[in-house]
């Protein structure tokens, strides 16, 4: 999931400075489960920013706000309540932004802060667990990740900040990541795991230089035909 | 071949000492510590960018040593630079003819003085080790011929006196798999510790020297132990140099590393000194340990 928190009420005013009447857009995934923009948050900000003297022309919790064909089809049906705005507010992610503004060709303001992809523990405690790294090593670290949760990334075991309460010296609060995976292994008898030097990893994969994308093969022949 | 490594070949008892770059360029003070050390130890380590915060190049202080005659051991860290400023300041280092390589992964960012820096850690302390010993082999990482290649003696770390110690060890085991050929120790003040964790390591068949931090005072011991992961100062250590008044607390410090160094000395190849400063007592300590 992508953990965010929505941003400030005095930054989104900001944002919408000179402009009158605003849409708002949440969304049913990740943003109502963070409570950013869920159907409470929505109402919310559609009387807060009412307060402020602002129009709201209309409200829609998308179903999701990342996928472009939902975006498409919700943006043909809201087209005039759309239109009535001189922006939209997006509660959602910055892929939900994005998604908006490019597919119905308006000013998307975002509304949140994307944080990372985690892992919610309870409502309201939220956990980075993965770091979309595209080279997964977990089944070698007994399903514990050290790129994300070593405050180095470090690849091949522990340094020696590691306290004898087996907290990291990075923060005191935080479970070092390679003890964690020490312990593991050893309970499931492949500490040999550990001891196998793992080369430095292929940063090309997430800093080539253009945003990754995925397309998948068999698909772009069906376009092509 | 660098004397250090032909001291540790010979089977001897080594000693290595330590200076610490200054933050700024006034490096009288560091030069005239490191010239206590002339005669007294095999060969100097010089920090690199020690504890995240900023200073003078390491790199640079090591090629004056060479011009001083005196030998360095250029210390390496991971969280500075990518794999191409590495490989590339390990040929810089080699064209001024410096071997000994200690490879680090380093300290976080968030210990030291720029807080909002990048951490880069590209590389780990492991694949720092195995890409020295490529260019040595006469390719870079990328497998791209070498237009001449490097000579390294390089070394890495460990901490002896971490809980679980355990982990240390595997990747101990994966330095020296990575071209560890020697290891210098996080300091150590409980020499029944070093003794069963040299027996645990003995296998290995890598020098280690064990590392000795002069206690400057009970006030500094207790810092290290609440603040320093992997460092444990005995109570008895701490009491005995709060017995001592302020201006006996050198005397006091050369009399317990020197004890340290004599209780050590018959398990492990050597001693690596961390004098922080206090350099001049490093030929009282080698000579009341009776190295």
């Amino acid at each position: 999931m992508i953990i965010q928190k929505q941003k400030p009420f005095e930054e989104i005013l900001k944002s919408l400075e000179g402009e009158k009447t605003v849409f708002i857009f949440g969304c049913t995934e990740c943003a109502t489960t963070c409570k950013v923009g869920g159907e409470e948050e929505v109402a919310e900000m559609k009387k807060k920013l009412e307060e402020q003297g602002f129009e709201v022309s209309g409200t829609y919790i998308l179903d999701t706000a990342c996928l472009t064909g939902e975006v498409r089809k919700r943006g043909r049906q809201l087209k005039q309540q759309l239109d009535a705005a001189d922006s939209v507010l997006v509660l959602a992610c910055g892929t939900g932004v994005q998604t908006v503004g490019d597919t119905l060709d308006v000013i998307a303001h975002p509304g949140a802060d994307s944080l990372f992809v985690g892992n919610v523990q309870r409502l309201g405690k939220y956990i980075e667990k993965c770091s979309a790294c595209g080279q997964c090593i977990l089944d070698e670290t007994g399903g514990i990740c050290p790129v994300t949760r070593c405050a180095k990334g470090l690849m091949n075991g522990p340094c020696g900040g590691y306290s004898k309460d087996g907290k990291c010296e990075v923060d005191p609060d935080q479970d070092c990541a390679w003890l964690l995976i020490y312990e593991r292994l050893r309970e499931r008898g492949k500490l040999d795991w550990m001891e196998t030097i793992k080369d430095a990893k292929d940063q090309s994969i997430t800093s080539a230089g253009s945003p990754r994308k995925l397309v998948w093969e068999h698909k772009k022949e069906t376009n092509d035909k | 071949m660098s004397n250090f490594s032909e001291a540790l070949q010979s089977g001897k008892f080594v000693v290595t000492g330590e200076i610490g770059p200054p933050k700024g360029i006034n490096v009288d003070t560091m030069f005239e510590e490191a010239e206590h050390l002339r005669g007294k130890v095999s060969a100097i380590n010089v920090t690199d960018i020690q504890s995240s915060v900023m200073r003078l190049s390491g790199l640079a202080v090591c090629i004056k040593l060479k011009e001083m005659g005196l030998e360095p051991v250029l210390q390496v860290v991971c969280r500075d630079r990518n794999r191409l400023a590495l490989q590339s300041d390990l040929l810089g280092a080699a064209m001024w003819g410096i071997e000994n390589v200690l490879c680090l992964t380093g300290d976080h960012v968030s210990l030291g003085d720029h807080k909002e820096a990048k951490g880069v850690f590209d590389l780990d302390s492991v694949t720092l080790l195995k890409a020295a010993n490529t260019l040595a082999s006469g390719k870079d990482m990328a497998g791209n011929e070498l237009d001449g290649a490097p000579s390294f003696f390089t070394g890495a770390v460990v901490s002896p006196s971490s809980e679980p110690v355990e982990p240390q060890i595997i990747k101990m085991k994966a330095k020296v798999e990575a071209g560890a050929k020697f290891f210098q120790t996080q300091a150590v003040y409980d020499p029944k510790q070093m003794e069963d964790f040299m027996k645990k390591v003995e296998g290995l068949g890598v020098p280690v020297l064990a590392g000795i931090v002069l206690l400057k005072s009970a006030g500094m011991a207790k810092f290290m132990n609440a603040n320093v992961a992997g460092v444990s100062v005995p109570d008895e250590l701490i009491e005995e140099m709060a017995s001592v008044g302020k201006k006996e607390r050198k005397k006091k410090s050369v009399e317990i590393a020197a004890r340290l160094i004599t209780r050590m000395k018959d398990c492990c190849q050597g001693v690596h000194i961390m004098p922080l400063g206090w350099d001049s007592l490093v030929p009282d300590v080698l000579e009341q340990a009776g190295v």
